[in-house]
């Protein structure tokens, strides 16, 4: 189920993770599993909330998780520890969402894109440098411009650049970029879309590519994934999943993206209520109480994940499709 | 522009900073009518908020607004901040991206509800409730009763910007400026605080200005759209002219870098180059020169003003428009 390709470099086994606060769980991740064949490009999406960044964190281990495998390129990442732990996740890299807040803004940027060398253990400069300055030129940034700098001179766009770079100079083969353009501007989110495009490309890069833009998610995956309340609803090639949703959430989700035509008038949205709490999540089907076409069954059977179509995988008793 | 509930004339807000002067807003001019939407569309810094808060007259202490606003038939650059205070909560509403900074969040939805409307409407206590209770319940908040009695952090972010709305709307405003109102938010509750302020905007026939950097959200949802770039409106018409016909270079350009759903994955963007200008190094010629396409002649040494050609309420500040181009 669920296969990718024959050999994926990075699989999600029944992945449980919770969080306690005042004596309550959160139930973040649920159960997920995926896959992610070499090459490819996986998006994630879903609402805020939904456990999109906790399923990247205990993916590379900086959550742990309560159950549940992950398999990078064959090796079980929750039972790895020390020396062995630390080579796997060299090759594992992450990019967050607010490139401003994750650079130290007291170091210069040379020193930023380079502490990933010197933590790994690259003792020579000559070689930290010229690793930095090839990665830093990848990004668009003149190395001799930029190395010597502060972060707080460059704009938001560039930070995420600055960042990207960072991630890239241990020439990682899986990124993990969690919503790296949803604080940029219109304009500059296209720049690094392309950017992370021609970066996957060049360094044979593998992503799980986290957001919650739908189109945005479009424009650089191969496949999608649609997460909702810790739990995945749908998994299918993107312009298959797109154009014949199976799931009612991926389906409510299209309907809401504005579309930028005053000949299309915006669909009048469900008046559904507040989403409902991690703490205490609907039983059986996690999307009932806000689903349209919810019964008895849905409310008592949780729906597992089932081949709706070609590559297509939806948690649901009444597919669409 | 007669007749408009409000009108921007020839507004410039300066800002002192370290760095020298900040030309944040630059002779902009602008009206909305009763019962009609105006959308403000423009990138992070082009000067949005402050020119709603010069509408406002909320402007920081140090700003220095010039122009006139014209609102319901007085300029508000000469009122005093008596009267400003009590226009702002009874006629004039605002909704800010974020919900908090409309609420205060020591004090219940109930209190902040039933406080606003016995200061500006003869309302008992009891009367003042009961129109609290109408108004979360219009707004789409389940179980408002009990509701009156939360606190806004014990809220949703969705949840929270729907009581700011209930909290603006409560003294029937004649104008909501609303700046941003959804992009913390959610697609779907965003299609919902959409929807909930069009209906609420139709039944009081209340005029609206709808802040957003997203020409998505102002293409369905708009009569008419000014787009900012720089300080500057550089474009402006009626919604539907605008998307059938973009003139200004720069709209053109916002509206291709949007990812969109149809097209296929992995096709590269159509992405500006670039960033805009140090607003405290004012460029001479067109602000967008730098980063537009069509860039030529005078536009780097210029200024080209917002015109109209073929209709006039389609305005547009550029040498190079972009139908001229076509068979020239
Ligand atoms: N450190 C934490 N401690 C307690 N609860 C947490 C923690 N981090 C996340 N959560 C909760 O776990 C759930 C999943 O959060 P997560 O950050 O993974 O969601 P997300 O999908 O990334 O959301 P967003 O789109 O807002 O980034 C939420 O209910 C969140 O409040
Ligand atoms: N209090 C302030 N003091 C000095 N400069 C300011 C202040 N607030 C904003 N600015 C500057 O004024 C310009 C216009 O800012 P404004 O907040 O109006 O932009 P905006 O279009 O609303 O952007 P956003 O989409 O990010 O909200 C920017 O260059 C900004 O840096
Ligand atoms: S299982 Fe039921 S409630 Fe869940 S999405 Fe399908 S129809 Fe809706
Ligand atoms: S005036 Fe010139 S630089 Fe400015 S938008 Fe028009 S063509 Fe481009
Ligand atoms: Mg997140
Ligand atoms: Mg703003």
């Amino acid at each position: 189920m669920l296969q990718a390709a024959p050999n994926p470099l990075m699989k999600v086994e029944n992945l449980v993770v919770e969080y306690s606060v005042g004596g309550k769980t959160i139930h973040a991740v649920s159960d997920v599993s995926l896959e992610i064949a070499r090459g490819e490009t996986l998006g994630l999406v879903g609402e805020s909330g939904c456990g999109k960044s906790t399923l990247g964190r205990a993916v590379l281990q900086l959550r742990q998780a309560v159950s549940g495998k992950v398999l990078f390129d064959g090796h079980d990442l929750t039972t790895l520890k020390g020396e062995p732990l630390r080579q796997m996740r060299r090759r594992v890299q992450l990019i967050f969402q607010d490139p401003i807040a994750s650079l130290n803004p007291r170091r210069r940027i040379g020193d930023i894109v380079a502490e990933p060398l010197v933590i790994a253990g690259v003792k020579d400069p000559e070689e930290r440098k010229r690793r930095v300055a090839e990665v830093l030129s990848a990004v668009g940034l003149d190395p001799a411009l930029v190395s010597g700098r502060l972060p707080h001179e460059f704009s938001g766009g560039q930070c995420q650049r600055i960042c990207i770079a960072r991630s890239l100079v241990l020439n990682p083969e899986f990124v993990i970029c969690d919503e790296p353009v949803s604080a940029l501007d219109v304009s500059i989110r296209a720049q690094i879309l392309n950017l992370l495009e021609e970066m996957k490309a060049r360094y044979g890069l593998t992503l799980l590519f986290i957001a919650h833009d739908l189109a945005v998610v479009k424009a650089v995956s191969d496949r999608v994934a649609v997460m909702y309340l810790g739990r995945l609803c749908e998994v299918g090639p993107s312009e298959q999943l797109f154009a014949r949703p199976a799931h009612p959430y991926t389906a409510l989700l299209i309907e809401a993206i504005p579309v930028p035509d005053p000949d299309v008038r915006p669909t009048q949205s469900v008046p559904v209520g507040e989403p409902p709490s991690p703490i205490a999540p609907p039983s059986g089907c996690r999307f009932r109480t806000r689903c349209p076409r919810a019964d008895a069954r849905c409310a008592s059977e949780v729906p597992e994940l089932r081949l709706v179509a070609t590559g297509q995988f939806a948690a649901c008793h009444h597919p669409l499709i | 522009m007669s007749g408009a509930l409000l009108s921007v004339e020839n507004a410039v807000v300066d800002l002192p900073t370290p760095r020298g002067n900040l030309r944040a807003v630059d002779h902009v001019d602008l009206a909305v009518g009763a019962g009609r939407t105006l959308g403000i569309v423009g990138e992070s810094g082009c000067g949005k908020t402050m020119l709603s808060r010069a509408v406002l007259q909320l402007l920081p202490k140090k700003a220095k607004l010039s122009g006139r606003v014209m609102f319901d038939g007085q300029d508000l650059t000469t009122l005093s901040a008596e009267k400003l205070r009590k226009l702002r909560g009874r006629s004039l509403a605002v909704v800010f991206q974020d919900p908090m900074t409309s609420l205060n969040p020591v004090l219940t939805i109930g209190t902040q509800l039933i406080e606003t409307i016995q200061e500006h409407l003869e309302l008992d206590l009891a009367e003042a409730r009961q129109r609290s209770i109408e108004l979360l319940a219009a707004v789409g908040i389940p179980a408002p009763e009990q509701r009156l009695a939360q606190y806004p952090h014990q809220l949703s972010g969705g949840m929270r910007q729907r009581v700011a709305i209930a909290v603006a709307l409560s003294c029937e405003p004649k104008l909501l400026i609303a700046d941003e109102p959804t992009t913390a938010l959610d697609v779907t509750i965003q299609a919902q605080i959409l929807d909930l302020l069009a209906r609420e905007q139709q039944r009081r026939h209340m005029a609206m200005i709808i802040i957003t950097h997203d020409l998505g959200v102002v293409a369905g949802r708009t009569d008419e759209v000014a787009v900012m770039y720089a300080g500057r409106v550089v474009e402006r018409a009626p919604t539907p002219a605008l998307f059938k016909q973009m003139r200004m270079p720069y709209t053109e350009a916002l509206l291709a870098a949007l990812p969109k759903l149809d097209v296929a994955p992995h096709t590269p963007l159509p992405a500006i180059s670039g960033r805009p200008p140090d607003p405290t190094r004012p460029l001479k010629g067109c602000s967008f020169s730098p980063r537009c396409r069509y860039s030529a002649g005078r536009c780097a040494s210029e200024k080209p003003q917002l015109c109209s050609a073929e209709t006039p309420e389609h305005l547009y500040a550029c040498f190079h428009p972009i139908a001229a181009r076509v068979g020239a």
